[in-house]
């Protein structure tokens, strides 16, 4: 998702310099593109690309914590972890629709997620083990999309930016339920604590991987923000997720797994250890912990309830050609 | 497996009376009732609306931006139909 979406995207254009230098000077005024606008291919393919990606990370993201709606600890968290993964449903929908003002179709873009040849965030490959894991979901990975999808709201395309305002709005309440299951179970006994120490010693580094590859590993990322698909590099963003992360994890007595995470005076911000690029690049390529189980359940679900539409589809039909019959009479 | 493509339909909301219907985005169903539940669930989760409307994609009839030129253009030059183009002194006062 997010950043993550370039990966591989390829904005290779062959406009001529008039049609590109003219499209260029539009989004540099900073006036929406929308979809029936004259914009070059790779400006499409690029968007199409990530747009999807991002739908689908949404969609593949209801999976880890969908497992605990039923085994939440209270009615009042069950009630809100409901309430999250039915937006996260809503916002991969807004999403699959944006995209589709491009030209692509919906039946196109899940076929691409179920083939395995779209992907989503590495994020989702990771397991949620324990409870204290759905505190660390919200606090973290949705703190991190939430880093990320605050500029997606000012991107040139008309569609994905209104859809990003949507999301926006509904990613607040994610983050802030999860930082206080977080609280709960730091203020807990020392089981609850430790509980709440292991999820973030697991989850802190995949966070840090959801902003993509360093800059200077990031092919493509300077045609994105020269056309303000994207306003931050994902360093950028990255270093302002553990600027605000680190005093949030010091509020809750947490210690960050990261011995060399230290304040820099003089940048303003902290620095940090080394990401491991091996495990971000196999979690992407599909061998991450859940890759195979995510896929397995999406297609699963797909399978499951195709008889479903075959149904609503041929009631339709019916309907509508009674509805003919009738009038014809 | 016969699988056709689902219809797709434009979604619009009356945030509450007084305002107008707004258009707030699309989705797919087969039919308006299916249409009408999912246009709820998917825009409509934190009281967004008051009244909804569901309107198939394909009854729409939209304006060709191609000739946006000669469609809008014309207005462009008709500034006598704003306020400003006429001068009233000021002595008249606010008018
Ligand atoms: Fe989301
Ligand atoms: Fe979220």
């Amino acid at each position: 998702m997010y950043s993550q979406g370039l990966i591989g995207a390829d904005g290779s254009t062959h406009e001529d310099a008039a049609f590109l230098e003219a499209f260029q000077k539009r989004v540099d005024a900073e006036l929406k593109i929308e979809p029936n606008d004259p914009m070059p291919a790779g400006y499409r393919k690029t968007l199409v690309r990530q747009i999807a990606q991002h739908a689908h990370s949404e969609i593949v993201g209801m999976l880890p914590e969908g497992n605990w709606i039923t085994r939440a600890p209270t009615l009042r968290r069950k009630a809100a972890l409901l309430a999250k993964v039915q937006d996260e449903g809503g916002h991969g929908l807004y999403l699959y629709s944006a995209a589709e003002t491009l030209g692509v179709s919906r039946e196109e873009l899940v076929d691409q997620l179920l083939s395995g040849k779209a992907k989503y965030s590495s994020i989702f490959n990771y397991p949620a083990i324990t409870w204290a894991d759905i505190g660390t979901i919200g606090w973290l990975v949705d703190g991190a999309a939430i880093m990320n999808q605050i500029p997606l709201c000012r991107c040139s395309f008309g569609p994905y930016a209104r859809a990003m305002i949507r999301v926006c709005k509904e990613e607040s309440f994610h983050q802030r339920q999860g930082y206080e299951i977080m609280l709960t179970l730091c203020k807990g006994s020392e089981e609850q604590k430790a509980m709440a120490q292991d999820a973030l010693d697991r989850w802190w580094w995949p966070s840090l991987m959801m902003f993509g590859p360093h800059d200077a590993d990031s092919t493509h990322s300077d045609q994105s923000m020269a056309w303000k698909i994207k306003r931050f590099t994902n360093d950028e963003l990255r270093q302002k997720f553990i600027d605000a992360t680190v005093p949030q994890a010091e509020f809750l007595g947490l210690t960050m797994p990261d011995p060399d995470l230290k304040w820099n005076e003089q940048k303003g911000g902290y620095d940090h250890g080394e990401i491991d690029w091996d495990e971000f690049w196999r979690v992407v390529k599909g061998d991450g912990i859940c890759n195979r189980d995510r896929m397995k359940a999406r297609r699963k679900a797909h399978d499951d309830n195709a008889w479903v539409r075959e149904a609503a589809l041929a009631y339709a039909e019916k309907t509508a050609a009674r509805e003919t019959a009738v009038a014809a009479e | 497996m016969t699988e056709k493509n689902t219809p797709l339909w434009e979604v619009f909301i009356r945030a509450r009376n007084g305002l107008s219907h707004k258009h707030v985005g699309s989705l797919h169903a087969v039919d308006a009732e299916m249409a009408m539940q999912a246009a709820r669930d998917v825009y409509t989760r934190r009281g967004e609306g008051q009244s909804v409307w569901v309107v198939r994609s394909s009854d729409i009839v939209a304006s060709d931006p191609t000739e946006k030129e000669t469609m809008f253009e014309p207005t462009g030059s008709k500034i006598y139909r704003h306020p400003t183009f006429y001068d009233i002194p000021e002595d008249v006062g606010h008018m």
